[in-house]
């Protein structure tokens, strides 16, 4: 049985992006801030911090959660993927991103991390969705100022789909 | 915002968390998928000394059909019962109710009794639950307990679970017939219900009919419909008795008007439907 007190900062390990990392956390840290602040990896965007907006949307074991919805140490043991594992080594943008790119589906960014992560896990489960499914996959995430259409059009684009 | 101190334990199996259950009592809330109690947590709304995590216990992850009754485990997320591919054969009611549940993200980890114990009374599975009359399992270490979604569901958020039980599992029945019927209005797909109803033919006109988001807990109704104008007649009546509540998404009387519009058209798909 794990026991952590509350005032106890406990070593916490996990696979992230096919790399074992660890770090340090009181049982109350939230996943996506041992991200950005002990391991340091930005690319997971906190927004509403109540599982509303979907920003924080991470894979956990190649299934797409909010981030600000899990302990860190809920994680120890699992395998993490964040947007930082989507592009190449060389920085090339993959498929999905690429679509994102050439149909203008962001703009400022903010919510884009949540939204490749959880279309990463969608599109690999139901790989030729039609574009309600898509609505409803979007349907968990808030984006305030692209709007949607643009990120349907994307996810259509990569999945060899059309419009309804 | 983050959540208060805790302290965390993470059983290794059921004995143990109910061991650990008994230890803290009413200090402590048990964390299976977290997508109500998290929320809490960080919106601090809820402010346990100590949080049980059972989301990892592989004997409560486990859906099976024991007699005439689907048993879900308290570690089974809403997207693992959604594929279940027994579901639109043994329970169709769930199978067009689960896609209303949240989110394709929150599914993916909110379990099915989590939702069952929090009580929401605008949650869809509770309704689900209440409509086909089935139960919960209860366990401490004074033993185990059944009790019928009717007398578990007490009010808004309030359930009779005692602070030393674990909710292990939750039991639906599975009907005769596939007979069923079920729409909610959101202000978007996978928000909370304004209003849901849930529909299902047990035999000939023999209608069970559930209302949740209009009550503090889902209302239950048997009733022989026969016409069109008895549907009718049916949810004026119930529009009344429920009186409904108001929130930031509707105000009571709307609910009432929903239920009285929306109510008719699902038992009508429900009658409509192939045995």
């Amino acid at each position: 049985m794990r026991r952590v007190n509350k005032d106890e900062r406990t070593r916490v390990g996990f696979t992230l992006n096919g790399r074992a990392v660890s770090g340090d956390a009181e049982p109350r840290m939230l996943l996506t801030d041992f991200l950005r602040h002990v391991i340091g990896a930005t690319g997971t965007h906190v927004g509403c911090e109540h599982g509303v907006c979907g920003c924080c949307t991470v894979l956990i074991d190649g299934t797409a959660v909010r981030g600000c919805l899990t302990l860190a140490v809920q994680a120890e043991g699992r395998s993490v993927t964040t947007v930082e594992a989507l592009a190449s080594p060389d920085g090339t943008l993959n498929a999905l991103q690429q679509a994102f790119q050439q149909h203008h589906a962001l703009q400022c960014g903010f919510c884009t991390p949540g939204i490749l992560m959880s279309f990463t896990d969608y599109l690999a489960r139901n790989p030729h969705p039609t574009e309600d499914e898509i609505r409803e996959v979007l349907s968990g995430h808030l984006c305030r100022c692209t709007g949607y259409a643009g990120i349907v059009a994307a996810v259509l684009a990569v999945s060899g789909g059309s419009p309804n | 915002m983050k959540p208060r101190r805790f302290d965390y334990v993470r059983p290794d199996s059921a004995d143990e968390a109910v061991a650990v259950l008994a230890e803290y009592g009413d200090a402590a809330s048990v964390l299976a998928g977290g997508q109500s109690l998290m929320a809490m947590l960080n919106l601090r709304v809820a402010e346990p000394a100590v949080l049980i995590d059972i989301a990892r216990l592989t004997e409560l992850d486990y859906v099976r059909i024991a007699g005439d009754q689907v048993e879900v485990g308290a570690a089974v997320t809403q997207t693992r019962l959604k594929d279940w591919p027994e579901l639109a054969d043994q329970l169709p009611l769930l199978a067009a109710v689960l896609p209303f549940v949240g989110h394709f993200q929150t599914r993916n980890k909110g379990t099915v009794c989590g939702s069952i114990a929090h009580a929401d009374p605008s949650s869809e599975i509770p309704l689900s639950l209440a409509t086909l009359g089935g139960e919960v399992v209860l366990r401490s270490q004074r033993g185990t307990r059944v009790l019928a979604a009717s007398e578990f569901q007490r009010g808004m958020l309030t359930t009779a679970r005692e602070p030393d039980e674990l909710i292990t599992a939750a039991r639906f029945p599975i009907l005769a017939t596939k007979r069923v019927a079920f729409r909610e209005v959101a202000r978007r797909h996978g928000d909370f219900a304004i209003i849901a109803v849930a529909a299902c033919v047990k035999g000939g006109s023999a209608v069970t009919v559930g209302i949740g988001g209009v009550a503090d807990r889902p209302a239950v109704r048997n009733a022989t419909i026969n016409s069109a104008a008895a549907a009718k007649e049916m949810f004026e009546q119930l529009a009344g008795e429920l009186e409904g509540y108001d929130d930031i998404h509707a105000s009571a009387r709307l609910r009432r008007d929903l239920l009285r519009r929306v109510g008719p058209v699902v038992v009508e798909e429900a009658l409509r439907c192939a045995a």
